[in-house]
């Protein structure tokens, strides 16, 4: 056999391109060139960010012409050698799963979603590690007051001297009700606030990421500053303030200490869900578990943004223990109903849906 | 398919939720690393522009401190600025990395450039849980241990101890695995790959010989080449492949030599100065010859390979 018909089927080949092309590979790439390269038009628009002019008709195409393209590829695979056009096709069909399968909300879409109740059902799917975490800062609280209580050389090691002060064992009451009381005439409190809440935001999501090390360094974290609030509290209630000094933390403390536990709740499910990842992969449980953990935490940025409002403006402006207590316990009672009564909308989350 | 899928170490296959396994090469460390490098180089110019644009709106800094104290309409502007200065450090640091691998291209400006973007390592949608994931996480792994080393102070053996201790785990972190992860990736289920990019070059086989006609003085006329059977079945896919780099690239050497192997091979020589039409031709038989084989199920993957026929 020497007839390979090339040409003659050439020489006829003037009625219709295709019909005359010798191989059926290329016959059935020059049927299907138009689409292939229909869709690489798109793509490429959407790649350089210009959205705005692709035209709907494109738009609602670009589905079907994915799928058109990666059945080319596929039948490509079993049927041609032309390796140019099998690398095309390759790189087309990955461009356009990019594309297909991008990031679909924006930052907001997102947001939205998130508020709307996803960020409660990311804190309640991980409702033992909140447990846990709770358990560890109540320890760590007990651990520091007991250390303290018996021992008071314990106090400057947990409380830094630049940190605490005024605020040192053997401090007089007055000059410990000073540092509670009568600061509402001080000026610079808002880049306070600002200052706070950046330096929070950062160890909390420190105390995230530590998560990542199986979970160990989170809890140390955890114990260590909590064990600082223990100290004070002895502090304090050695002089008799502890109700004064639980107000003056209350009003921005509801919302931080609830910031920090969910932050190393979250770290925690990392680093069990990585210890003890069941019957999926190491790499699938600490995706699945970083994604929860992942909309914890911006939650948690959230709310440290709030609770450095708080502790910047409300605590120098309302000076004094009650109002203090009412801020501070209405704002818990709004984070317990938030996370834990309001069911929302959370399937959504991560979809733009609705309208389309 | 012989060695399409090995064109380097770093090529995966993926598989989209359709079924069609896609094959994606995973960013190279050099690759990510100058991109970070852009996105830090970028991030550093908008803090310091800001910077100087707040100082500026303030009317300089020599009586800032001072000023900032006062209870007064200034000082309460100047509290304004420092807020805004505060804040914008805050998202500068957070957010950048959010806002652009969040838009539709997947990638920083930094990643844009070095040709990367991110995607789901399941083959999946790529989620905003996900960037958020692996985006907290980088905090930790690039800006901690320069905090440490500031905190302990520069001639602080413990503080480089532990920043190096650091970063011996989460910077290289990449070095020590498959894909390139760093630990943002892993907690996030996401991977960094090549962007491709290639044009759809012109079939071969039907091309409508564009060539010059002056070099070869007027002789050759467009000749016809034929091959039997037993001359197309010394080669397989491998040859066909290697054949069609040397046709596209089209070097006249390269096209020589090439001739001279085949014709060797198959003990013809009737394609003397006119390599390339016979090059064409041969090809163009012989992947007709091995795509009909592949129709009936017979693959040829190279010449060592016997012939099923």
């Amino acid at each position: 056999m020497n007839a390979m018909s090339t040409g003659t089927d050439m020489a006829a080949g003037q009625a219709s391109a295709i019909a005359s092309v010798a191989l059926r590979s290329d016959r059935f790439r020059l049927e299907r060139e138009g689409d292939w390269q229909r869709l690489e038009a798109i793509v490429t628009r959407m790649e350089k960010g210009r959205l705005r002019s692709l035209s709907d008709e494109d738009l609602l195409a670009l589905p079907g012409l994915y799928r058109t393209v990666a059945s080319s590829l596929s039948i490509a695979r079993e049927t041609s050698l032309d390796a140019a056009t099998l690398a095309y096709l390759e790189a087309l069909v990955q461009r356009a799963w990019f594309v297909v399968y991008g990031p679909r909300s924006s930052l907001w879409g997102w947001l939205r979603g998130f508020l709307g109740g996803g960020w409660s059902a990311a804190v309640r799917a991980m409702w033992v590690d909140v447990l846990v975490a709770l358990a560890v800062m109540v320890a760590g609280t007990l651990v520091g007051w007991l250390l303290v209580a018996h021992d008071t050389e314990w106090y400057s090691a947990l409380v830094s001297p630049e940190m605490a002060g005024s605020r040192v064992p053997g401090a007089t009451r007055e000059a410990l009700h000073a540092t509670l009381f009568g600061q509402s005439g001080r000026s610079g409190m808002s880049v306070f606030a600002a200052s706070l809440f950046s330096n929070n935001a950062q160890v909390c999501i420190l105390s995230f990421a530590l998560g990542f090390a199986l979970g160990v360094p989170t809890l140390l974290l955890l114990v260590q500053n909590t064990a600082l609030l223990g100290a004070m509290l002895w502090l304090y209630s050695g002089k008799g303030l502890l109700l004064d000094f639980t107000g003056w933390l209350a009003i921005h403390g509801t919302t931080e200490l609830f910031a920090i536990l969910l932050a190393g709740a979250a770290g925690l499910h990392i680093g069990r869900s990585m210890a003890f990842p069941g019957r999926r992969s190491v790499l699938v449980a600490a995706a699945e578990a970083g994604r929860r953990a992942a909309t914890v935490m911006t939650g948690v940025v959230l709310m440290l943004i709030l609770a450095a409002l708080l502790e910047g403006f409300a605590r120098q402006l309302v000076d004094h223990t009650f109002g203090r207590l009412a801020i501070g316990g209405f704002m818990l009672a709004l984070w317990c109903a938030y996370f834990f009564a309001f069911r929302g909308n959370h399937p959504r989350i991560g979809k733009r849906g609705r309208k389309a | 398919m012989p060695n399409r899928h090995r064109r380097s170490s770093r090529d995966r296959l993926l598989v989209t939720p359709e079924g069609i396994s896609v094959p994606v090469t995973v960013a190279s460390r050099g690759a990510r690393f100058g991109a970070v490098a852009i996105d830090f180089i970028v991030m550093i110019v908008l803090i310091v522009a800001t910077t100087w644009a707040l100082i500026y709106i303030a009317g300089g800094v020599t009586t800032f401190d001072r000023r900032l104290e006062e209870n007064s309409a200034a000082g309460h502007a100047l509290q304004f600025l420092m807020i805004v200065w505060l804040i914008a450090i805050f998202l500068f640091r957070n957010a950048y990395f959010l806002f652009f691998e969040l838009g539709p291209r997947g990638a920083t400006p930094g990643k844009r450039l070095a040709g990367i973007r991110i995607a789901a390592r399941d083959g999946g949608r790529l989620t905003a849980e996900m960037v958020i994931a692996r985006n907290l996480l980088r905090d930790v792994e690039l800006f901690l241990p320069v905090v440490f080393i500031l905190q302990a102070g520069a001639d602080s053996g413990l503080g480089w101890l532990t920043a190096c201790g650091w970063f011996a785990i989460f910077l290289l972190f990449p070095l020590f695995n498959r894909d390139n992860l760093r630990a943002g990736d892993v907690i996030a289920g996401s991977w960094v790959l090549e962007r491709p990019r290639r044009k759809l070059e012109a079939a071969l086989s039907l091309e409508v010989e564009p060539r010059s006609e002056d070099q070869d003085f007027g002789t050759a006329p467009a000749r016809e080449y034929r091959f039997s059977e037993a001359e197309l079945a010394v080669y397989g896919e491998y040859e066909l492949q290697a054949l069609e780099r040397v046709l596209r690239e089209n070097r006249l050497q390269a096209l020589e030599s090439v001739y001279q192997t085949i014709a060797h091979k198959i003990d013809r020589n009737d394609g003397w100065n006119d390599e390339r039409a016979f090059l064409e031709a041969y090809y163009t038989q012989l992947r007709a010859r091995l795509e009909a084989g592949m129709r009936m199920g017979r693959r040829k993957a190279d010449k060592f390979a016997g012939d099923a026929r």
